[in-house]
């Protein structure tokens, strides 16, 4: 009898990252299908879609990374009531060391004083895990991987913005996020992923927008304001004419997804997660079944 | 697709322009941020390089005579019997280097950078001088570039870690998009300058 609370995922954690790290979900792969063909025939931008299109496949049948920066790792636990939140992340932290010596991580934590790669993917608050406890009887854990020239280029903007001639509005919101998209140009990987937030700190609001990233890209926005803006900025962010890698063509964001949280009357935060086209993410799930637990991934 | 084998002589960069595509083959060498920082420091910015950086000084300017320096920061694997094995290997983001790569371009006659994201003014002008040319890899594109990679010869500064180490690798048609060449043009300011006038526009700013 295995209980749900005293289970080890160790292994689990390592073949969700193995997943995540040699895999993309099916979602970007065929943004980036229909992106390629949008783009003109004999162009730098369709060739390289073309081998970003090859480059997914081949790693997914060797078993290696998509791409050679890893990246933060950023773990979302939602878990139940009775779950040790210690153990899991202290499992993580093993399996992050385990991905690394198979070369599904590679060794991405410097340490920022003395500038000493840890070699295991483990440090000072590295990786990144955040824990929910919630009412499902499951543990769900969702992984990003997010790299660092993408991470470069995210950014945050405080409104008003003069230069921008952006207010404190949904108009506001669309100036500053045009103006990410322009400013990173093709250096975060382009074609993109925008996860954007609204409100909160400076803290709370660049968390909120890496959460974003891990919606589907079909996944509508439940709010109609926020849907209508998310159409919007996508259709305008690729008349920028920025395209794959900077090369100029027609496709620079794959997709924007926007939410939003409260906000000081005095502050009012947008910020930018600029993801690379490898939107690295993965799910993990383990419920109790009988006498055993279950684990399964999407 | 035209193929360029390392060492790269001068017409042969003359003769690439900004948008070409071509695949490179020969012995080139891993550099990302701590390396240039490095050669900056311990080579170019000295009026002589100390006795005990000799060997790796004289060992890079034979190896970077002519060949050109790679961005990246790979993935890799060693075997039991101590040699490596490229496992992802795709470009990291050159503008970082903008601040030293004019200064190892000139100092190591280099005839091209490869990396991603394009770089600035004063590299464009020592490539205008050299002359050499950027190298545009597709960025993400790893696995891809990894089977490139025929052979890892040799790691220098592996203290530094193992994405900033300089690998010494054999590459047998790696492709590339010239995005700057030796004649000043430069895809990436041309298209900065064209989606800046589309947002001055979408947002009613000019």
């Amino acid at each position: 009898m295995t209980q749900l609370h005293e289970i080890d995922l160790t292994e689990a954690f390592t073949e969700l990252i193995r997943r995540a790290a040699t895999d993309l979900p099916a979602d970007m792969e065929s943004a980036l299908a229909a992106a390629k063909e949008r783009e003109e025939e004999g162009s730098a931008a369709k060739s390289s879609l073309e081998a970003i299109l090859t480059n997914v496949q081949m790693a997914r049948q060797k078993s290696t990374p998509i791409c050679q920066d890893t990246g933060t790792p950023i773990f979302e636990v939602s878990y139940p009531l009775g779950v040790s939140t210690r153990a899991l992340a202290a499992q993580i932290r093993r399996a992050a060391a385990i991905a690394t010596e198979r070369a599904y991580l590679r060794p991405n934590a410097v340490d920022s004083i003395s500038g000493k790669n840890s070699g295991d993917n483990t440090g000072i608050d590295f990786p990144t895990i955040h824990f929910h406890e919630w009412d499902e009887p499951y543990i769900q854990v969702d992984l990003l991987l997010k790299g660092g020239g993408c991470e470069n280029v995210s950014t945050q903007y405080k409104l008003p913005d003069s230069s921008l001639k952006a207010g404190r509005d949904l108009e506001g919101v669309r100036r500053v996020v045009l103006d990410a998209v322009h400013q990173a140009q093709g250096k975060g990987c382009a074609p993109a992923v925008l996860g954007v937030a609204i409100g909160g700190d400076r803290g709370s609001s660049y968390i909120k927008s890496k959460e974003q990233l891990f919606r589907k890209l079909d996944e509508p926005n439940p709010d109609p304001q926020l849907a209508a803006l998310e159409e919007r900025l996508y259709k305008e962010a690729n008349e920028l004419g920025i395209g794959p890698m900077g090369f100029g063509g027609k496709t620079s964001v794959l997709g924007v997804k926007v939410g939003a949280q409260h906000r000081l009357p005095a502050s009012y935060f947008v910020s930018v997660a600029y993801m690379c086209w490898a939107n690295r993410r993965a799910r993990l799930i383990a419920r109790q079944d009988g006498a055993e637990v279950e684990v399964s991934y999407a | 697709m035209p193929s360029l084998t390392v060492p790269i002589a001068d017409e042969e960069i003359r003769a690439l322009h900004a948008g070409d595509t071509v695949y490179l083959n020969g012995v080139i060498v891993t550099g990302r941020d701590a390396a240039h920082k490095f050669m900056v420091e311990k080579y170019v910015k000295v009026a002589e390089v100390d006795a005990a950086e000799r060997p790796l000084h004289d060992e890079l300017k034979r190896l970077l005579n002519g060949s050109v320096i790679y961005h990246c920061g790979p993935v890799v694997r060693q075997h039991e019997d101590g040699t490596w094995e490229f496992v992802a290997a795709g470009p990291t983001t050159s503008i970082r280097e903008e601040v030293y790569q004019a200064d190892v371009i000139r100092y190591f006659n280099l005839k091209g950078v490869i990396g991603k994201g394009g770089m600035g003014a004063n590299t464009l002008r020592a490539c205008q001088e050299q002359p050499a040319v950027y190298f545009h890899a597709i960025g993400g594109a790893a696995t891809l570039i990894a089977q490139t990679v025929r052979r890892v010869l040799a790691v220098h500064k592996l203290e530094f870690g193992v994405p900033e180490a300089m690998w010494v690798i054999e590459v047998e048609n790696f492709p590339v998009v010239v995005t700057m060449d030796s004649h000043g043009v430069s895809i990436h300011d041309q298209v900065e300058a064209r989606s800046k006038a589309k947002l001055a526009e979408l947002l009613a700013l000019a």
